[in-house]
């Protein structure tokens, strides 16, 4: 056959071997992936979306540290049951400021796209302190050493100048009031409007019932409590949405 | 003076991270840079001991290089049961919470080091030892580039220590199996770069005309995953001293770019590299030369074309745009026929040496290992069908499907490799024991069907259990009466992976006893010597 024995060149130059497979194999990666930065209804329009606060931040990335995303995911799939158990199923655009995205692979443990609000701060400071007293069929581990960590962040506008810089829009004032709100925003005490300003619907207060310190568990709790709830589905228009 | 440049350059890289663990801004990152101190430091204490001012003696041109290899074999055993021993641990925290000790050994941190752990220590030391042995024989040439052999070697070993302590100490980017953070992911960069230099330059300076077919999974496994493992990984770090890095995407594109990555770490990790090893080590061992060179051809060009495509299956039903997820259904469809064209010419390899399967266990075990490559690759297909995804997306099938594959076909293969090299590296007649193969082979395998049926049961349950109604249109059951229900599965899980972790265990008895030159005095196994016809004094006799 004329080509196979064609392909005895091929079998003669490593070059040419490579370039081949090095070109076979970007194809389907620049079909699949580059469209989804540019075609416009990738990513849903809808309205409430804003970046994560300080503290959220903060909370999410002890929620990666601790790997929560290998037990729980955070994409609700469009499913009579899954609606059900744990609403609306969830938009594209509610992941757009994901640095990176936590959707999630395996559902060892619920899906938490919707937990915010669900359960009060007491609740979650006492589930994530010891689970089996709250659910005792749970298989969680134990995150009660959150309690006593303090914030271990000097100056977390870097990573507030960090996620902008990968197209986040935070602007000057986020960033000049970094740590000021990041504090704030777990202090029932603190002056709050210029906070509530920049993170409309944002959570404040004293969320592991210790106000003397702001905690990772005030950092996780905050977090927790804000998935989810930032869209208004009132006003969203499924058609439009559906690609 | 021998090892003359590389003490000094340890020695500044160990300062470097001295600096580093005194200025960090945050404290993972410093203990992390404190690890990195001890690493370095202790690598420049064994060169300083082992350096001579004597004039270097010339190295045979013609000679393999089969230092790097023979410590690759021993690593790839080394981690091999550290990564499997950490699997086991973390099946028995999903069936006894309990077992949980915060913050370092709590299940979200151990389950990326059983990942990294078996994939990356276990098997890239599995490939990259196999790769520098099977790349110098068919090329008939020596490992190009002096020493780079072993700064490979010892290079990614430094990898694997710091992603494996950084997954302790919290250091994650959670992007599954790519979980290293922006330092160590550069770190691995400059090293797979050296991989790939290493192994095209020996491939340049081969002396056989044509290029072997393993040759060419090998070198598209590495040049592929140059191009994921950069992409997947692009990150801005908070600070040049911290830990903490954000991808460089976000949400949706972010989601297909790492299950872009993350199914061709399937696809070319553990499954291109490892046909590489199918392709030398199985005609070896059998004796016998590949089934069909145009088979080969085809299905090496289709399944490396296809396989890239297939990385939305793991996104069914998200918020991904239906036609991307339908495209990747449709492209794993297709998939299914090259890799059962890899799978057709690995067994068929056998024709005319079937009756090996009785004698040579090491032979069975790559059979074995064969038949679970095509098991698993027919399986991932069908949870592709976005209609069968459905139920198993989120279960425990998903985590069976990736053991039949991971435990059968790659770990198999690896067994079966490493136990042909051993006495040929270290010039031993045979194995220490072909019994103890024997008991390997079986550990093994009763260890994986185990684990496999347990995950199909376990899964298909809770997908089932998730999405049941009564009559009166309610869900039937809470979340946590499924967990509840999963406990049973989770230990006996948990004794599948025990049982092949055990099989693991003979195995580095019986290459240590190899290495060390000793040979089990031992019957030879049933069949392999012919019996002499027995009298037929018993047989009817119609004369």
């Amino acid at each position: 056959m004329g080509l196979m024995d064609k392909h005895a060149i091929i079998e003669k130059n490593a070059s040419l071997l490579l370039v081949g497979s090095l070109l076979v194999v970007t194809v389907g990666g620049i079909v699949e992936i580059a469209p989804l930065f540019y075609l416009d209804n990738t990513i849903e329009k809808v309205e409430g979306m804003r970046p994560y606060s300080p503290l959220e931040l903060v909370g999410r990335n002890i929620y990666v540290r601790e790997g929560c995303y290998l037990c729980h995911s955070q994409m609700i799939r469009p499913f009579r049951d899954e609606v059900e158990r744990y609403g609306h199923y969830s938009l594209a655009a509610e992941s757009m400021y994901d640095h990176p995205f936590q959707w999630g692979s395996k559902r060892t443990g619920p899906d938490l796209a919707r937990v915010g609000d669900r359960y009060s701060n007491v609740w979650h400071v006492e589930h994530l302190t010891d689970p089996r007293s709250v659910v005792p069929e749970s298989i969680m581990p134990s995150y009660a050493f959150l309690k006593d960590a303090s914030i271990d962040v000097k100056d977390f506008s870097t990573h507030l100048v960090a996620n902008r810089r990968v197209g986040v829009p935070y602007n000057d004032d986020m960033i000049a009031h970094a740590n000021v709100d990041l504090m704030a925003q777990a202090d029932p005490s603190a002056d709050t409007s210029g906070l509530e300003a920049r993170y409309p619907k944002a959570k404040i207060g004293d969320f592991d019932g210790n106000p003397q310190q702001v905690t990772e568990m005030d950092a996780l709790v905050a977090y927790l409590q804000m998935l989810g709830t930032l869209v208004d589905f009132k006003n969203y228009d499924e058609a439009t949405g559906y690609r | 003076m021998k090892f003359g440049t590389e003490i000094v350059l340890l020695s500044l890289f160990a300062f470097a991270a001295f600096v580093a663990a005194g200025f960090g801004v945050d404290e993972p990152f410093r203990q992390h840079m404190l690890v990195l101190l001890i690493a370095l430091l202790g690598f420049t204490a064994v060169l300083l001991r082992n350096t001579s001012f004597a004039p270097a003696v010339a190295v045979d041109p013609s000679a393999y290089m089969d230092g790097p290899i023979r410590y690759g074999a021993i690593a790839t055993m080394f981690w091999g049961i550290v990564g499997m021993t950490v699997g086991v641990v973390i099946a028995l925290q999903l069936a006894y919470p309990d077992l949980n000790i915060q913050p370092w050994f709590n299940f979200g941190r151990l389950r990326p080091l059983h990942t990294s752990g078996v994939i990356f220590a276990f098997g890239g030391n599995a490939l990259l030892c196999t790769s520098l042995y099977v790349v110098q024989r068919t090329c008939r040439a020596r490992l190009f580039g002096g020493n780079l052999g072993w700064f490979v070697f010892w290079g990614y070993q430094l990898f694997i220590v710091m992603a494996a302590t950084g997954y302790l100490l919290g250091i994650t980017e959670s992007r599954e199996y790519a979980e290293p953070e922006w330092y160590v992911d550069i770190w691995l960069t400059i090293v797979w770069v050296a991989y790939l230099i290493l192994f095209l330059g020996t491939i340049l300076k081969r002396k056989e005309p044509h290029i072997y077919v393993a040759n060419w999974f090998y070198l598209s496994f590495i040049v592929t995953i140059a191009m994921l493992h950069v992409i997947n990984n692009l990150s801005m770090p908070a600070s040049f001293l911290g830990s903490k890095s954000y991808s460089a995407f976000s949400g949706v594109q972010d989601a297909l770019t790492q299950w872009w990555y993350g199914h061709n770490a399937v696809g070319f990790f553990l499954t291109a590299g490892f046909l590489g090893m199918m392709y030398y080590f199985v005609p070896k061992q059998a004796n016998r030369p590949v089934y069909s060179y145009r088979l080969s051809i085809i299905h090496f060009w289709a399944l490396i074309f296809l396989y890239i495509w297939a990385g939305p299956h793991h996104l069914h039903y998200t918020a991904l745009p239906d036609w991307a997820q339908t495209l990747g259904m449709a492209f794993s469809i297709m998939l299914w026929m090259p890799s059962w064209g890899g799978m057709i010419n690995g067994l068929m390899t056998l024709s005319g040496a079937w009756d090996k399967l009785r004698t040579d266990p090491i032979i069975r075990m790559m059979v074995m290992a064969i038949a679970f490559y095509g098991m698993s690759t027919f399986e991932g297909p069908m949870m592709s069908i976005k209609t069968v995804n459905s139920l198993s997306h989120y279960t425990d099938w998903t985590i069976g499907h990736v053991h039949s594959g991971a435990l059968g076909w790659v770990g198999m293969i690896s067994f079966g490799a490493i136990y042909y090299m051993v006495p040929k590296l270290w010039n031993r007649e045979r194995l220490y024991s072909l019994r103890l193969v024997t008991w390997h082979f079986w550990l093994a395998t009763l260890g994986i069907v185990v684990y496999a049926a347990v995950m199909w049961v376990s899964g298909i349950m809770q997908g089932l259990m998730w999405r049941e109604y009564d009559e009166q249109g309610f869900l039937v059951y809470s979340f946590a009466e499924t967990v509840a229900a999963m406990h049973p599965y989770y230990v006996m899980r948990a004794i599948g992976g025990a049982m092949y972790l055990s099989g693991a265990l003979i195995m580095a008895w019986n290459i240590t006893m190899t290495i060390l030159g000793y040979q089990r005095e031992e019957d030879p196994m049933p069949g392999s010597v012919p019996a002499f016809q027995p009298k037929r004094s018993g047989a009817r006799n119609w004369a």
